[in-house]
């Protein structure tokens, strides 16, 4: 008798454990959300102040079709809902700092991720498929950089690029070499070298892992059909990589894009997006500040969510084949 | 038909390993030129006085190093200590949040709802930190979500309070830009722990508490070491959380690193604090793998 109660008792008791577990999965679910909601929200606000309460839906933080024309049409005009004038506000689209640094993010990312693929493919292929004098020694270095602080990366090179100027500069001169000076000093170039320098590990490892399982037995059937070994490559084992390219790619692009750490002091005059967001934060907070964020949000989790469709359906390949 | 066999064919013209020479010339420029030639820069600046200008000419000077002991407030050293103490306490906080929801997504919920588990779980970390730590300034700061909602909604408090600038908001904005990173590794492995085990251990008479400490956490280990590793050092090395949310009072090594080289230039101390911040991050990194025996390739591709 008094162990079925104790039974019972103890069923209710993991009854009440188990709810216990779920609300806890749906708190941390919360947690991760909220706050990306909130700025949403934030960010279709109509007030000037970005914070609650909520005063109307307006985009005209994303863009203002009215910029620069304040005081214009007072009178009734569509756009003029809610409390301020409407001419005044600077959407993301009507800024054209904010574009630029966009502009400057891209050009950087399409870079890092070009020059991430093309050696991250020969690195792999020379890691999987050739033993040479130190191999082992070379490969621990390409690793080095996945425990390298992103802010010791940055010095690192801002320090290298100005010793090589320095150098230059005693054997030809100041004038002499001011091309290559200028390509050294913070700016674009070196960062791209920068970001390059650790998201070009990463690629490399997502490259290697496909390769590896690539069954080599295909590249010699094209050889034994006339194909020379480049040949072979370029055609059976290239193809075979394609899903390693694009997850790879993606991940360098976004990892360049968002890049703040070694960024930071590689930069010269150009801001990329983070590097431009960070320091509006740090003068103060807008509302367009918030729009900028569901603009990165948008874009980052529509590839986030290409890559992650992209290892599902690998998976499910995997497991069916 | 002339390129078959062709290593070490009688009739190989050229003696050039081509393909292994044409992968080498990319792999050392970006070893040498972008980690090593920097790192050894690095060194050499550090063990320079400032202004000096190489180090043949005024010798090896260990002022750098010494320095944050001669100070009288110590304060690289507080800062230092705090770097390590908080992401060492931060990584312990970002197990136990992570632990149990890993466990949920690994071996409670099955199929479709897993599949949505896991993809709510991954998303948020796809997007930029600086606009993840932005969206906790949105709720922390003295106009934000939460004043707004203390204040102006429940009327529990007056007045609003600053929450920004304080080590709780630095913790918990902290774990919330590195649970991933602790999850997905935990994840992978107790995925592979089979479901049988688990039902076997019950069978046996061992509690919730036995199967946990028997079975569970054994096999989860090499994630949760992959975990601390990775949490760890995106902790040490993080800027924007200690600037942002940790304020003046949680002056971080990174932040001084970079006052020394952008805002009150004195590169040998900058690169003293920096080389001293690598060997750090790189022992505890090594010991993590040489206590539990795993290697770096397999903590980073648990991913």
């Amino acid at each position: 008798m008094l162990s079925r109660r104790g039974a019972q008792r103890s069923r209710l008791g993991r009854k009440l454990l188990w709810l216990i577990y779920t609300l806890y999965v749906l708190a941390f679910l919360l947690y991760l959300y909220t706050p990306l909601a909130l700025t949403s929200i934030l960010a279709f606000n109509d007030r000037d102040i970005p914070s609650f309460p909520w005063y109307g839906f307006t985009t005209d933080w994303f863009y203002n079709p009215d910029f620069g024309q304040a005081g214009l049409e007072e009178t009734g005009g569509a756009g003029n809902i809610g409390t301020g004038a409407t001419g005044g506000r600077m959407g993301v689209f009507n800024d054209v700092k904010m574009m630029n640094a966009i502009k400057t993010s891209f050009i950087v990312a399409v870079a890092v991720t070009t020059l991430s693929l093309l050696v991250g493919t020969t690195t792999a292929f020379l890691f999987e498929r050739q033993r040479f004098f130190a191999d082992a020694a070379l490969y621990f270095v390409m690793m080095a950089p996945l425990v390298i602080p992103g802010v010791i990366l940055g010095v690192s090179i801002l320090s290298f690029g100005n010793s090589i100027i320095l150098w230059l500069r005693g054997i030809f001169g100041r004038e002499a070499i001011r091309p290559i000076a200028t390509l050294l000093r913070p700016g674009l170039f070196i960062v791209v070298l920068g970001q390059f320098s650790w998201i070009a590990t990463l690629a490399t490892m997502v490259i290697s892992a496909r390769l590896r399982r690539f069954p080599i037995v295909q590249e010699e059937a094209a050889m034994d059909l006339g194909a020379n070994r480049f040949q072979a490559i370029m055609n059976v084992t290239i193809p075979y990589l394609t899903p390693a390219f694009v997850s790879a790619g993606i991940v360098s692009f976004l990892l360049s894009f968002e890049n703040f750490g070694t960024t930071l002091f590689l930069i010269g005059n150009d801001p990329t997006l983070p590097i431009l967001f960070f320091s509006r934060l740090r003068f103060s907070i807008t509302p367009e500040i918030n729009a900028v964020s569901v603009v990165l949000m948008a874009g980052t989790v529509l590839f986030g969510g290409i890559v992650m469709g992209l290892g599902q359906l690998r998976g499910h390949m995997s497991s069916g084949g | 038909m002339k390129s078959l066999h062709r290593s070490g064919g009688p009739r190989q013209k050229s003696r050039i390993p081509w393909d292994l020479v044409i992968p080498l010339i990319p792999l050392l420029l970006w070893l040498f030129l972008l980690l090593i030639f920097p790192h050894l820069r690095l060194l050499m600046l550090s063990l320079m006085k400032r202004g000096q200008k190489s180090l043949a000419e005024g010798g090896i000077f260990l002022g750098n190093y010494l320095k944050p002991f001669q100070d009288p407030d110590h304060l690289f050293i507080r800062v230092f200590i705090r770097t390590i103490l908080f992401s060492l306490i931060n990584t312990l906080l970002t197990l136990a949040v992570a632990y149990p929801i890993a466990f949920y997504v690994a071996k409670v919920v099955k199929g479709m709802r897993k599949f949505v588990l896991l993809v709510l779980i991954a998303l948020p970390y796809y997007i930029s930190e600086l606009v993840r730590v932005y969206a906790w300034m949105n709720i922390l700061r003295e106009t934000g979500f939460l004043n707004y909602l203390l204040v102006d909604v429940l009327h529990v408090m007056s007045q609003p309070v600053e929450f920004l600038y304080n080590t709780a908001s630095l913790f918990v904005v902290f774990v919330y830009s590195s649970v991933l990173l602790m999850l997905m590794p935990i994840y992978s492995s107790l995925e592979g722990l089979p479901d049988e085990q688990l039902q076997a251990a019950q069978d046996l008479g061992a509690g919730p508490l036995a199967t946990f400490t028997h079975i569970v956490f054994p096999s989860s280990l090499p994630g949760v070491t992959a975990g601390f590793i990775l949490v760890f050092m995106m902790n040490v090395g993080d800027y924007l959380i200690p600037n942002l949310i940790g304020g003046k009072n949680n002056l971080w090594v990174t932040e001084m690193i970079y006052n020394r080289f952008i805002v009150s230039t004195n590169w040998n101390l900058g690169a003293a604090y920096s080389l001293v911040t690598l060997v750090l991050t790189t022992f505890v990194v090594w010991l993590g793998l040489r206590l539990t025996g795993q290697t770096l390739r397999g903590v980073f591709s648990e991913q």
